[in-house]
């Protein structure tokens, strides 16, 4: 049995523990937004936050959560407000989409560590997330779009 | 698949549904489209033609007959349809078509999606549903205020009828609606008159894109659902002779090891269990005939066999002895090889077999293909097996697949299962699994008069065709050329008075498919950088060149002038940056690029900037059309720069993206789009944008360092500085 938290509740999972945390998340929890796209922390589509770091979780054993917080693409908001969603929606980011719940999950720990990321921050850290259909440049556009509106919702 | 290579499309469009009012189109409803959401709702959502529906509530549901991939359909279909319903656009939602004839592309009869062909092919029909739609509600109106129909007009969703004041939305009108007989005509808006194509126009799937609750083949799950993965054979076409499933089975979470048409299923609770399972089988195989395959034989094989003539494709003059007489001649060779489509999401289907039914769910480009395929393995008439196409975590041609091989698989699993199952590719499988682009060889001799203008040109080109043994051969294939292997070099536009295409079509195990661009995936690349060859052997600007051969062709110059004068072409670039040029004519749509590019020391390219033009008729979504060309590039640069698929021993020798690596976001080069403002007709927008990237690349390469690169994915070891330079 595993416990840990999945976007601030508490679960309890009966799965083998060496099972990839994606799996878990995707098919014990119903929690199918965190996507399979290689299997050897190569693509980023699997993208989560451990206990607010982004993490691979198609490599990551479930007993790596034992205790932690979970965070999943469907608890960034419940209504498409956080800046990044409404930054990807202004720029229209997705085309196929399947690979754009890991580009949020990397870009939200970006943005956190650093507010205000130039084009190579972003290069940077969005490097291990893959995206086939190439939405590279309104990825980074959107990210700039978000840091702007989280700076601009943020009390001075 | 290539549309421009099916003899007569461009006819067909021209003549049928581009002839306004010309075309026959089917509106009635087919039985499992009407009224899906109804019960779940509570709203009563009514049918008007077999493409939308009006909700009580005022909501409006599009109904798409093709499939959404990334490139855009879920928004431009709508936006079509809603020219002429008039609705608010936040209204709208969209769905899945269920698999019906009614639903049948209208120029291939089937319900397929490729070709990038919705837009052109749907042009008409989806702007006539709305009109029809709108018809009705306005007669519904004017039937309840017992006034004239003429003296109605609508605005956002409401009939109004001005000179009594009266109003009604049309969720309020639906059901009366419904009890009318459509017209039999309807008068389309004329281009001037449109208020909703042509703008840029947010997308209807992003929202969903964003919070992850857009469902992928991968994502659905039923009661009672198995999970199931395949052990397929190491080489192509081999079988198996015996397997021991004593380990797998003691895995947790298996439930049954069996073996199936295309290999040995391990069928689980879940998927982790079945991979495990899978990881501990034991299977003897008999490699059949392709175990000594390789790509190094195969390449060549290739180059020899183009040292003589094939079936010819073009022959315009005589160019054999336009050689001979010709100041000047240059010749090359150049190759590409298999490329994977490597589509984000792998390869999945769920299948729930029934005695007398089979439900199916998957991201499908080939719902008429794939239901036929399904059936015949269910032993079921088709009309009992029915499609729910989920969005498709990208295509690339790989979801048209003519033997439907994901989905017959799922419903042999489904069989041996005994319950709903899904069975899940890896990226290894979907890497390993073929059904590549084909891997190509094309042999160039040009001849040069004293001027230095190209007087003569022959191309033989060299690789498997695509559609042979396929059910459009028929049709595909004339004369012993499949149209698909020549797209892009037997009608090339610029004007060579003796020109000669041939084609010689190997035949090997390796199964082979369209590819995003399909056959201008490789001529787009040979042809121009070859042209940039004989440009630079008769002391021309590439550029110059390509303007004076299209002086007959004004679209292609019009973009071809238009990317060279965005990119300040003949500027001053810094050291070490070159800059190539390269345009490309394809599913009738014109498209030219600029690339700046540099090499490092160690050989290393890096891509700074990419300028493209595009001309593809009236744009419906200007914000779509520059979307597919930026992905078009990123694309086509992946395929320069990044991949290739080998065999050897019959064995593919790439399994994941470490070594089938893609471009990413730090490779990728800044890109501006320019569309060229065009009343003709809609044309493709989804592949044209990846084939002169390639050659616009290699042609800046050259610009900066002297080599030129003739075979496909650049290698560093071509370029580091002790390489020398190959020209």
């Amino acid at each position: 049995m595993t416990n840990f938290y999945v976007n601030g509740k508490a679960v309890e999972v009966n799965v083998d523990p060496s099972t990839p945390l994606l799996w878990v998340l995707r098919e014990s929890l119903g929690l199918t937004g965190t996507k399979f796209g290689c299997g050897m922390a190569l693509c980023g589509a699997c993208t989560v936050h451990l206990d607010g770091k982004a993490i691979r979780s198609c490599v990551a054993p479930l007993s790596r959560a034992e205790g932690k917080h979970v965070t999943t693409i469907e608890g960034l908001s419940n209504d498409l407000s956080h800046p990044l969603q409404k930054a990807w929606i202004e720029v229209d980011v997705p085309q196929c989409g399947y690979c754009q719940s890991g580009q949020i999950m990397s870009a939200a720990v970006l943005l956190k560590e650093n507010p205000k990321p130039t084009d190579r921050d972003i290069d940077e850290a969005m490097g291990g997330n893959i995206c086939r259909c190439g939405t590279y440049s309104r990825i980074r556009r959107a990210i700039h779009r978000a840091a702007e509106l989280s700076t601009a919702g943020r009390p001075r | 698949m290539s549309a421009s290579a099916v003899v007569g499309r461009r006819e067909f469009l021209k003549t049928g549904a581009a002839a306004g009012g010309g075309l026959l189109v089917s509106w009635y409803l087919p039985v499992s489209g009407a009224g899906a959401s109804a019960a779940e709702t509570g709203v009563n959502q009514v049918a008007l033609n077999a493409f939308v529906r009006i909700g009580t509530d005022d909501s409006v549901t599009v109904i798409s007959s093709h499939s959404e991939m990334g490139q855009g359909v879920y928004t431009s279909l709508p936006m079509l349809l809603n020219e002429e319903l008039e609705v608010e656009w936040s209204r709208i939602r969209v769905e899945a078509a269920p698999v019906d004839k009614v639903y049948n592309h209208p120029v291939f009869g089937m319900q397929m999606t490729g070709g990038s062909t919705t837009s052109p092919a749907e042009w008409e029909r989806y702007r006539k549903m709305g009109a029809l739609a709108r018809t009705m509600l306005v007669a519904a109106a004017a039937q309840k205020w017992n006034v004239d129909a003429a003296s109605c007009s609508v605005e956002k969703g409401v009939v109004l009828h001005r000179a009594t004041g009266k109003r009604a939305t049309y969720g309020s009108l639906a059901n009366a609606a419904a009890q009318l007989t459509p017209p039999p005509e309807v008068k389309l808006k004329d281009a001037k008159s449109f208020t909703l194509i042509g703008k840029p126009t947010r997308r209807l799937d992003t929202p969903s894109k964003t919070n992850g609750s857009a469902q992928f083949g991968l994502d659905v799950s039923l009661p009672g659902m198995l999970t199931a993965v395949v052990a397929r054979p190491p080489v192509f076409g081999g079988k198996v002779v015996k397997f021991d499933a004593s380990e797998a089975l003691k895995v947790p979470g298996v439930k049954a090891v069996e073996q199936v048409e295309s290999g040995v299923a391990v069928i689980a609770e879940r998927f982790w269990p079945a991979k495990l399972g899978r990881d501990k089988l034991v299977v003897e195989w008999d490699l059949g005939p392709n175990a000594e395959i390789s790509t190094e034989q195969m390449l060549r094989d290739f180059a020899e066999q183009a040292k003589s003539l094939g079936a010819i494709a073009k022959k315009t003059g005589d160019a054999e002895s336009a050689l001979k007489t010709a100041a000047k001649t240059i010749t090359a060779e150049y190759d590409v090889p298999y490329l994977a489509h490597a589509m984000m999401e792998p390869l999945n289907c769920v299948v729930d077999l029934r005695a007398d039914s089979c439900e199916i769910w998957t991201g499908t480009q080939f719902e008429t293909v794939d239901r036929a395929n399904a059936a015949q393995v269910a032993g079921l008439p088709p009309e009992k097996v029915q499609i729910h196409t989920t969005l498709l975590g990208g295509g690339f041609g790989r979801r048209a697949n003519p033997a439907s091989d994901f989905v017959r698989e799922a419903v042999h699993v489904a069989k041996v299962a005994k319950a709903p199952v899904k069975v899940v590719w890896t990226r290894e499988d979907d890497l390993k699994g073929g059904w590549y682009r084909p891997m190509w060889h094309d042999r160039f001799a040009a001849g040069l008069d004293a001027n230095g203008d190209p007087v003569a040109w022959t191309h033989t080109i060299v690789g498997q065709s695509i559609t042979q043994g396929t059910l459009f051969e028929g049709f595909m294939i004339k004369n012993g050329v499949d149209g698909t292997s020549v797209e892009g070099a037997a009608d090339i536009l610029y004007s060579i008075p003796n020109l000669q295409v041939d084609l010689h079509s190997p035949k090997n195990g390796v199964p082979v498919q369209w590819w995003r661009s399909v056959g201008h995936s490789h001529t787009g690349f040979s042809v121009e950088a070859f042209l940039d060859e004989v440009a630079h052997a008769g002391g021309k600007d590439p550029y110059e060149l390509r303007r004076k051969l299209l002086a007959n062709q004004p679209r292609m110059l019009g973009v071809l002038e238009l990317a060279a004068q965005k990119a300040n072409w003949g500027s001053k670039l810094p050291p070490g940056v070159g800059r190539g040029i390269a345009g490309h004519f394809s599913f009738d749509s014109y498209v030219a690029q600029v690339v700046e590019a540099s090499v490092a020391k160690d050989g290393d390219v890096r891509v700074h900037r990419v300028v493209c033009a595009v001309d593809c008729g009236t744009v419906i979504n200007p914000d779509t059309v520059k979307a597919q060309m930026e992905g078009g590039i990123i694309f086509g640069l992946t395929a320069a720069l990044k991949t290739e698929i080998t065999l050897k021993n019959g064995r593919v020798e790439q399994s994941n993206f470490h070594d089938y690596p893609m471009l990413r976001i730090f490779e990728s080069p800044k890109i501006e789009v320019y569309i060229v403002p065009s009343e003709a007709n809609p044309t493709g927008v989804g592949e044209p944008g990846v084939p002169p990237v390639a050659p616009a690349l290699t042609n800046a390469i050259f610009a900066a360092t002297g080599k030129r690169i003739r075979r496909l994915p650049i290698r560093i070891s071509d370029l580091a500085e002790n390489a020398g330079a190959k020209s």
